[in-house]
């Protein structure tokens, strides 16, 4: 820790070395006068006051103040005045030398004295060290530059204040706060309100992401930006610049955010320089036994700086505890510390977040989530065993303590267990009460004018109405009243309620998504359209999943939904694919790879080929073959060679075949009237433009298109999911075709004169199939499904609409084609593809 | 007593994903990290038809294999559901932000 220069020792060196004559009481020196070092000093008042001589030395200029409350301090809600715990009185009427503003430098074990920068030295009969954590400082260029604050002291504070001034003096300043943790994210906030522009710098995904799990960090982050905060996650400092004093922090990828104020909240570590100069034994903190006595046992050591059976604490509430134990054994009682259990609240006006425990579970531990889009809440309860192990609460935390409670008496909640994560009220009062813990009898308990769907306002009486009228399903009673269509918190609800109606008659509904949630496909789709959902915390958080982070069929699904729904906006979600398309080759039963590069329209050259060969001896693949779909597949190609193999290719001008893909596989042609003498159009060329125009769409399945040049149709075009035949006349348009699993022929569309309008039609007609279809339908299934004539009404019937789907259908071209191949060869996600690279331990090393 | 092997940050496994590791005479080692940043290690094979598990999609505290789709829990390697079978899982833990390794017991030998 940086001590403040310029400060006087409040107290002279001369008085010092005057032991108060007769006072033969053991010594007790305390380092530290922080929240647990004067907190161990009360509890050892409380219990035998008069037995120990007691001087604290403290760093600080001050008395002893609450440290968690600098955070209003910093926001105006509080003074420094009123967070101050213990006043000059205080310790001058409990007989204690207070020395401030003079931290200790030395310890010396053997002749039990400490020395502080003062000189001043002082004889102790037990030592008590309290030196608290010191704030992590990233190791950056321009880490040193004036105006690089860390928040920690009533220091750190007056910093930020006078450069808030400083900012409105010029007319609003900006600061930057490195760090989306409590810390950080109390500056901020305290900033914000203080008037200076602030910009939060997160190098995880999620903030808090050690005390909130990704849904409620979303939350929070959305919050924050609304009221005015630019908060950057996924964000690496690589420098903080500007020649003299701060003017902006740059990042790894190249932004710059100019600041007047950097404030480093990225962490702490407990502060053991002086323990370990003086041979303590010291782990990640001074270590310490169940009563606080560390490696000497005239040694004893409190709060943030140990390290208590392998766990160093940055909160306050096991400082008490361990408080409460170590005055127990220097009075001669031995209770002995345990260690703790803690949660976080963050002390943000208006922003509720609550954290408890293990809440990222683990083994045998189950998730009960309840998600309240239109109160903006989410509750995550995770129970093992019957027992609260973990729980997150955001928006509602009221229930935070009971929560907490029964996390820490490990009671079981098996009796409760349905009602648990509705809180307190309703689980155990409305149960001791006399209300019944069925869920059904609680519903029917319910008034007819009792809400059920709070975001459209509909009755218990309207649902038992349109139940009665005939709507025997989910589905029917959504479209009927709109109960639950909305966010489907109350789907459970409307489900209680016709079990309660109809009994065995409740007509199942159409299948969902997927068990995380209630919502079928195309009420995600039309709902992330109409609420104009952007991520997939969001829509997970606003649909209420009943999962926290989705499972293996949803996270695809939705990855797609968005990236249709806000081309060139949507970051594509690469953990939520699946391997072929986050590797971009198709995995082997080995674990190799194949690698399919594009060969346009079928059609291929020296070059090309030439470059095939080489990588196939190059790194040795066991086998090249011609594809049903007219190119090469080159296989056993290993993950970390992939990169290589692809910049190989680039090199002779081939791009990625996405043979892998939900997305334009091939576009197969004949060789059509340039050489055929039956062809009636340049199918070969036609095909070629297609491809160009097709080529890296991400769809809901993978697409093939062929284009014959006569109705022999040699390249297959009516088992494709867009056919062209060419006739003399024009080309005939088909659609819907399989030629796998069930062989289906397409479906005629039309008939056109020219390759434009040929290329026109296509393009429409794969936006209406990219915009409508479920995730991993193909389109004949989806033909079957909604009619050809369906499709010929969006196609060919209507000139304008085609033209606008065609429209969409470029534009988010625009941003797709891009060779994802030529991306990873220069070093995109290098680490999809390398092994991490272990450290080699020392004595291996050796032995080598 | 366990020796254990640094092999780096959290912030070197991406979120909802894995990483490889390889140690010489051992099967390869997945790490992975959930998205509520646990991290767990198995052996990269998927008790079915070996399936690199590291290619899975992570979602909760489950890899589902990238071959047929089989269900892994993290932390135990048991498949879930319908399916029956169980990947070796190594001892991992986090200290000081490193993510350290549970040496395999062949490697401790040579050494
Ligand atoms: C490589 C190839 C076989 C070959 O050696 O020729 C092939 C290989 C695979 N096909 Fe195929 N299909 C290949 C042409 C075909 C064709 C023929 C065609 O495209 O003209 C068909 C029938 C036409 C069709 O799709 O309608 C075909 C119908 C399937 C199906 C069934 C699809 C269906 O809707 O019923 C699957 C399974 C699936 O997609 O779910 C499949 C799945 C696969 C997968 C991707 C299996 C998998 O999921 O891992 C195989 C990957 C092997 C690999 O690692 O490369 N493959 N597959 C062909 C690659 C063409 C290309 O250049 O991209
Ligand atoms: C802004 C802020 C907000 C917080 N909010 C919360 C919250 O909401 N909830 C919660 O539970 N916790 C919160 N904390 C954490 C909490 O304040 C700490 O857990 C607690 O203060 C730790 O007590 P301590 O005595 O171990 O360390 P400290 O309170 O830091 O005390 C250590 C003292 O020792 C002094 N010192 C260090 N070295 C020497 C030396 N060589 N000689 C003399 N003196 C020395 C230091 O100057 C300091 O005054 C917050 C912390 C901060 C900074
Ligand atoms: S037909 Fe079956 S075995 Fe052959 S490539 Fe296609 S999926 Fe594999
Ligand atoms: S190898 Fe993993 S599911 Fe088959």
């Amino acid at each position: 820790m940086e001590f403040q220069d310029g400060i006087e020792p409040t107290t002279d060196y001369e008085d010092m070395l005057i032991v108060p004559s007769g006072d033969v009481r053991e010594h007790l020196v305390v380092v530290g006068n922080g929240m647990a070092g004067c907190r161990a000093v009360e509890e050892l008042l409380a219990r035998d006051a008069g037995r120990y001589r007691v001087t604290i030395f403290g760093a600080e200029p001050h008395v002893n103040y609450n440290r968690i409350m600098l955070s209003p301090v910093l926001a105006g809600e509080k003074t420094f005045e009123q967070i101050v715990i213990n006043t000059r009185e205080w310790y001058d009427d409990s007989g204690i030398e207070l020395i401030t503003a003079d931290p200790v430098t030395a310890i010396d074990r053997a002749a039990r004295t400490v020395t502080a920068r003062s000189g001043r030295t002082v004889h102790y009969d037990r030592l008590l060290i309290a030196t608290g954590s010191d704030p992590f400082i990233i190791p950056v260029p321009g880490k040193d530059l004036p105006g690089v604050i860390s928040f920690r002291d009533m220091h750190d504070v007056d910093t930020m204040l006078a450069a808030a001034e400083a900012g409105k003096a010029a007319g609003g300043g900006s600061a930057v706060v490195i760090g989306g943790g409590l810390l950080g994210l109390e500056a901020a906030h305290g900033l914000t309100l203080r008037g200076m522009k602030v910009t939060v710098i997160h190098l995880m995904p999620t903030l808090m992401e050690r005390q909130l799990d990704e849904a409620a960090g979303w939350l929070l982050k959305s919050a924050l930006e609304s009221r005015g905060q630019t908060i950057l996650t996924g964000a690496d400092t690589a420098e903080i610049y500007g020649g003299g004093k701060v003017e902006g922090v740059r990042l790894k990828d190249g932004r710059e955010i100019p600041a007047s104020l950097v404030v480093m909240a990225v962490g702490i570590r407990p502060s053991v320089g002086l323990a370990r100069a003086a041979g303590l034994e010291i782990g990640r903190g001074i270590k310490v036994d169940d009563h606080m006595v560390t490696s000497d046992p005239a040694v004893l050591a409190v709060g943030e700086c140990v390290e208590h059976d392998g766990n160093v604490y940055g909160l306050v509430a096991p400082l008490w505890d361990m408080c409460r134990s170590l005055a127990d054994g220097l009075t001669d009682r031995h209770t002995g510390y345990r260690g703790s259990v803690t949660s976080t609240k963050l002390k943000v006006a208006g922003l509720d977040v609550f954290s408890a425990g293990d809440f990222s579970g683990g083994e045998g531990c189950e998730d009960i989530v309840l998600r309240d889009a239109a109160r903006g809440v989410y509750k995550r309860v995770v129970v093992k065993d019957d027992r609260i192990v973990g729980a997150v609460l955001y928006g509602d935390t009221a229930d935070g303590g009971w929560y907490f409670d029964l996390l820490k008496k490990g009671e079981s909640v098996a009796d409760i267990r349905d009602l648990v994560i509705f809180g307190q009220a309703y689980a155990v009062l409305g149960a001791s009460g006399g209300g019944a813990l069925d869920p059904k009898a609680a519903v029917a308990a319910l008034s007819d004018d009792a809400e059920i769907c709070g975001c459209n306002g509909v009755s218990k009486g309207l649902v038992l109405g349109c139940i009665k009228a005939g709507a025997c399903s989910l589905d029917a009673v959504r479209a009927s009243c709109k109960a639950s269509a909305s966010c489907g918190s109350c789907t459970g609800l409307v489900e209680n309620l016709l079990m309660l109606t109809l009994g065995g008659d409740v007509e199942a509904g159409p299948k969902t998504l997927c068990k995380c949630t209630s919502f079928t496909h195309d009420d995600v789709r039309r709902e992330i359209v109409a609420q104009d959902m952007k991520s997939i915390p969001e829509v997970m958080q606003k649909l209420h999943w009943s999962t926290p982070d989705g499972c293996s069929s949803c996270r695809p699904a939705l990855n797609y939904y968005l990236l249709c729904a806000l081309p060139g906006e949507y970051v594509d979600d690469q953990q939520s694919r699946f391997v072929n398309e986050r590797m971009h080759a198709n995995i082997q039963k080995d674990g190799t790879y194949s690698v399919v590069p594009r060969m346009w329209g079928g059609l291929t050259n020296p070059r090309e080929l030439r470059a095939i060969a080489d990588v196939v001896e190059k790194y040795e693949a066991p086998m090249v073959k011609v594809t049903g779909g007219q190119r090469l597949d080159i296989f056993g190609i290993k993950k970390e060679d992939l990169p290589a193999v692809w910049a190989d290719l680039n090199a002779a001008g081939m791009v990625s075949g996405h043979a892998y893909g939900k997305s334009l596989r091939t576009v197969k042609t004949c060789v059509g009237s340039e050489w055929c003498r039956f062809g009636t159009q340049d199918s070969t060329g036609l095909g070629v433009k297609t491809e160009r125009m097709t080529w890296g769409s991400w769809m809901p399945h993978k697409f093939k298109i062929a284009v014959s040049g006569c109705p022999r149709n040699c390249a297959e075009a009516t088992i494709k999911d867009f056919g062209v035949v060419c006739v003399d006349s024009g080309y005939e348009l088909s659609v819907g075709g399989n030629g796998g699993i069930k062989v289906r022929a397409t479906d005629f569309l039309c008939k056109v004169s020219t390759e434009e309008e040929a290329l026109e039609y296509c393009a429409a007609f794969i936006q209406v199939y990219r915009e409508e279809a479920r995730y991993l339908e193909r389109t004949a299934p989806w033909i079957e499904r909604v009619g050809v004539e369906y499709v010929k009404s969006r196609v060919v019937e209507d000139d304008a609409g085609r033209k606008a789907l065609a429209a969409r259908f470029l534009h988010a071209q625009s941003f797709s084609q891009e060779d994802p191949w030529a991306k990873r060869a220069s070093g995109d996600r290098v680490d999809l593809h390398r092994h991490l690279e272990p450290l080699v331990p020392q004595e291996l090393a050796a032995a080598e | 007593m366990t020796d254990w092997i640094d092999i780096g940050t959290l912030a070197d496994i991406p979120q909802r994903g894995a990483r490889t590791v390889r140690i010489e005479g051992e099967p390869d080692i997945a790490v992975f990290r959930t998205g509520d940043d646990r991290v767990f290690a198995l052996v990269n094979e998927c008790p079915h038809k070996k399936g690199p598990l590291s290619q899975g999609i992570v979602h909760g505290h489950s890899v589902a294999c990238p071959l047929h789709n089989w269900n892994i829990a993290l932390a135990s390697g048991e498949a879930q559901g319908a399916d029956s079978g169980c990947t070796p899982t190594i001892a991992v833990r986090k200290e000081d932000g490193r993510i350290l390794l549970a040496r395999p017991e062949a490697m401790k030998d040579a050494a």
